[in-house]
């Protein structure tokens, strides 16, 4: 059992855990961090989409050994200092029904409109095809996403 | 326990204009029970509201707190459908008060809960009459205490924000007048609810009123409640359907990292850990041999066989009949797959059991969870806690999570945390059958149309639950075959004029475990009926939405929203040839809805370009949540009819995950889902499985179109043949 040490959410964090636990349960069993869910443990749902390093990543199936020095953010540190514009827009948009994707929905989101500012439906299409919504709420994900590349670009919130 | 149900009750309320009878509940601050009066005949509803809350089934009741918040228990679950910001509207409105001072919260389960259970688009149909009964009550003794405590003439007096306001501009808020209102005997205003006229909220879109926590990780499904100590718990299950342990050696196992214990249940064999990740570890290093389950003699194409086997020979047609047209049509089992697998936490110690989930029916959980443990004559031993659930559609119907955690809990005497894999979730569900339709059209001369017949041979759909009282939960469990007729009968119909119609159901015995499906049977009957109409429009060789007009009363609800539908989507406008549309109508609960589907085949596989809904659901109380409800139905409709469907091998799942469950992601979905609302308010309609059926048939009608053949296999995209 080693001592792995990371930043989680802009704090420094150091768990015991064996080296190849995937990050999903150090955040969800020993972290106590919920908002990353489970849904399929394989990396194919996106239910538990992060960011790593600020690009989006699955910590279902990324061992807690490989993050020495690295940055990861969860849903919990997304709004930690105001609602990110991200955030906002999803409220503006009403997208959630049941909302156990969208902590995951969002993350990506949020790692999309980092790169590209002005998303194209089909850089939409290309980003968020990983993650999915049982509930069948894209229509307004997509709307969500629009919104908030013009929330960010008129310079609103903390700028993602 | 703050949503357990109170018991005693002090003054009676009465009954209202509506048939809803409602009670002020014995306590410290203003409560107010209500229940669904309309089946109790009116002498006996006189009494009724002097009868002690215990003894009477109730539907819900709404509790004024000193800090001016309302909080609203109902016997219901929120899955998703909106039914909490719904509710919320609804006492916002009647009582005055501002949306975020409305707490919504799911009951605990119990038998004075009249009906609780959250499904057959009833939970707003049911409870807005209540709702609005028990609010306007609230108001009234409300308004009486600041009349009394200011000694002025109730009538005069005004309320709004969560304030009563007196003419000199004296306002008094709710939390402050809670226990007056109390002890108030008899309301000195009306206790009578709003006329819709004067609705400022109801009506109007609005927001849900969980977004904040849902978009900063805040919102708390079963599995992320803190028990302190609660276990890690995952089950190693057999590779078939209902396989069971023959024997296991967990020596490995139990010396893995991590590793609490190895409890064997009849469902297969449970490891608890202190994170899931070692218990998945420990679980597949148990070393486990299976007895196959029974079906494990049956893949797709036996079940095929003895579903079309069970259709029969044609009846006669009726007399006149120059020609009979026949269609066939093949639906597969389908798993729920909600996001969140099938999950509960549990503490059970002594005689007592505690459990935590998202369910649809918590006193069949509770008394699964009772039987479970050996207290089938005490099952309020257990108390079932309703957490919000990540998605249902009819799978939280079944606790087999709530049965499993609580026998660990039990046999490691701490509190444990299970969840089902993904895999778990996809390969032991259980799922909406497969089935097989014949549906038969006699013609006769001159194009009319002298008789529709349908006959649909499908696996008992398992309704154990029954629709959430007593009476029917008996014989859902007593006569499964039985209760799945009598539901089949009262929803299967056809709304159009042709002649003599029928639907009967063949029930054939397959053992794979079943469950409800948003729209139950309509799901497969509905949207057989609506591509055969457009079958029927080719062999007359008329317009299929020609035909459906022609066959609709001019006045009815379908022809409203088939007019809005063909003349927002623009029916038959020129498009580019591999490019086609299709509609399709249905009424179910009170609603009425139609689809108009544009699709692309151009490129082999079927693109959906635009779907546009329209939809009568009587009074809309949340319209942003009843267009959130068709949107999601359409992508379930167009996902099952496109893609995603499952294969049974040799009495197994074939299908794990999402990566061959091909359920549509944000790519294959068209950027837009227009719904528009025709409104009549007369009524609360159902909305949850409504966008469902028609979706499905409008997206067939739309690729025969396009590519000239009609799909009578679904999913239409199924490689798996």
């Amino acid at each position: 059992m080693l001592a792995h040490q990371f930043i989680l959410n802009g704090q420094t964090v150091t768990v015991e855990t064996p080296a190849d636990l995937p990050l999903l349960w150090v955040l969800r069993d020993v972290l106590g961090v919920r908002g990353p869910k489970y849904g399929c443990g394989v990396g194919v749902c996106g239910a538990c989409t992060s960011h790593l390093d600020g690009e989006a990543f699955r910590p279902c199936i990324h061992p807690v050994g490989s993050l020495s020095g690295h940055e990861v953010m969860t849903i919990e540190g997304l709004g930690a200092q105001g609602l990110h514009p991200v955030q906002q827009a999803w409220i503006e948009e009403d997208v959630a029904q049941c909302g156990f994707c969208q902590p995951g929905q969002i993350m990506a989101a949020v790692a999309l409109l980092r790169k590209n500012a002005h998303p194209t439906d089909a850089d939409i299409d290309a980003a968020m095809s990983e993650n999915v919504c049982r509930c069948g709420t894209y229509v307004r994900i997509r709307a969500a996403i629009k919104r908030a590349a013009l929330l960010l670009r008129s310079g609103a919130g903390i700028g993602g | 326990m703050a949503d357990a149900l109170e018991a005693d009750t002090a003054a009676p309320g009465g009954l209202d204009r509506r048939g809803f009878l409602t009670w002020v509940v014995a306590s410290p601050t203003l409560m107010i029970a209500a229940r669904w009066g309309l089946d109790v005949p009116a002498a006996d509803a006189a009494q009724a509201g002097v009868a002690a809350a215990a003894e009477t089934p109730l539907s819900l009741y709404i509790a004024l707190q000193l800090d001016g918040r309302v909080v609203t228990t109902l016997p219901r679950t929120e899955m998703g459908q909106g039914i909490t910001t719904a509710v919320a509207m609804l006492v916002a409105e009647e009582l005055d008060v501002a949306l975020d001072a409305v707490d919504v919260r799911s009951a605990d389960a119990d038998p004075r809960w009249l009906i609780q259970l959250t499904g057959l688009s009833s939970t707003m149909r049911y409870l807005t009459g209540p709702l609005r009964s028990a609010a306007a009550e609230a108001r009234a003794r409300l308004v009486t205490a600041a009349a009394l405590r200011w000694r002025v003439l109730a009538p005069t007096l005004t309320t709004s924000h969560g304030e009563v306001h007196a003419p000199d501009g004296r306002r008094l808020g709710y939390g402050e007048l809670a226990e007056e209102a109390a002890r108030v005997l008899l309301p000195l205003v009306s206790t009578r609810s709003k006329p819709e006229s004067q609705y400022t909220v109801v009506g109007r879109p609005t927001g849900r009123i969980d977004a904040l926590d849902i978009v900063t990780g805040a919102a708390r499904y079963a599995l992320d409640l803190d028990l302190p100590g609660a276990l890690p718990t995952v089950v190693a299950r057999p590779p078939t359907l209902r396989g069971a342990v023959q024997s296991f050696n967990d020596g490995v196992a139990r010396t893995m990292p991590g590793v609490v214990g190895v409890v064997p249940l009849a469902s297969g064999v449970a490891v608890v850990a202190r994170t899931f990740s070692q218990a998945f570890a420990a679980r597949d290093a148990l070393q486990v041999s299976w007895t196959p389950g029974p079906a494990s003699t049956l893949s797709d194409v036996d079940i095929r066989s003895r579903l079309r086997d069970a259709i029969g020979p044609r009846p006669l047609p009726p007399l006149l009949t120059t020609r009979t047209v026949e269609g066939r049509f093949d639906f597969p089992y389908l798993a729920h797959a909600p996001m969140e697998t099938q999950s509960c936490l549990a503490h059970v110690q002594g005689t007592r059991a505690e459990v935590w989930l998202g369910a649809q029916d918590p006193k069949y959980a509770q008394r699964q969870v009772a039987r479970a443990l050996g207290w089938d004559l005490t099952p309020q031993r257990v108390t079932v806690h309703v957490t919000r659930a990540g998605g249902g559609f009819g799978r939280r119907f079944f606790n087999e999570a709530a049965v499993e955690a609580a026998l660990v809990s039990r046999a490691i005497g701490q509190p444990v945390k299970l969840m089902w894999s993904r895999d778990d979730d996809m390969r032991h569900g259980h799922f909406r059958p497969a089935s097989h339709h014949r549906i038969l059209a006699h013609l006769g001369l001159g194009g009319s149309i002298l008789g529709w017949h349908h006959r649909a041979a499908i696996p008992t759909v398992e309704l154990p639950h029954g629709f959430g009282d007593v009476l029917t939960a008996l014989l859902g469990e007593a006569l499964p075959d039985a209760t799945s007729a009598v539901f089949f009968a009262i929803s299967q119909r056809i709304p159009y004029r042709f002649g003599l119609a029928s639907h009967e159901l063949r029930e054939v015995p397959i053992p794979i475990p079943t469950a409800s499906f948003r729209s139950v049977f309509t799901s497969q009957v509905g949207v057989a009926n609506e591509v055969f109409v457009d079958q029927l429009a080719r062999e007359l060789q008329v317009d299929p939405v020609a035909l459906r007009r022609s066959r609709l009363p001019s006045n009815s609800r379908l022809r409203a929203v088939l007019d809005k539908v063909v003349s927002v989507g623009q029916w038959g406008r020129a498009l580019p040839a591999g490019v086609a549309q299709g509609v399709a109508v249905l009424e179910e609960w009170e609603s009425a809805i139609a689809h108009l589907i544009e699709v692309d085949v151009t490129r082999g596989t079927p693109r959906v370009l635009r779907v546009v809904i329209a939809a009568d659901v009587g009074l809309p109380i949340n319209p942003k949540g009843v267009e959130a409800q068709l949107q999601g139905a359409a992508v379930d409709a167009l996902s099952t009819t496109l893609s995603a469907g499952l294969h049974i091998d040799s009495g197994a799942v074939r299908e794990g995950s999402f990566a061959d469950y091909r359920w549509l992601r944000m790519k294959h979905v068209p950027a837009d889902i227009q719904v528009h609302l025709v409104r009549s308010d007369d009524r609360v309609g159902g909305v949850g499985e409504l966008g469902y059926p028609s979706a499905a048939a409008a997206l067939a009608n739309a690729v025969a179109r396009a590519t000239g053949t009609m799909p009578t296999r679904f999913p239409i995209l199924d490689e798996g043949v």
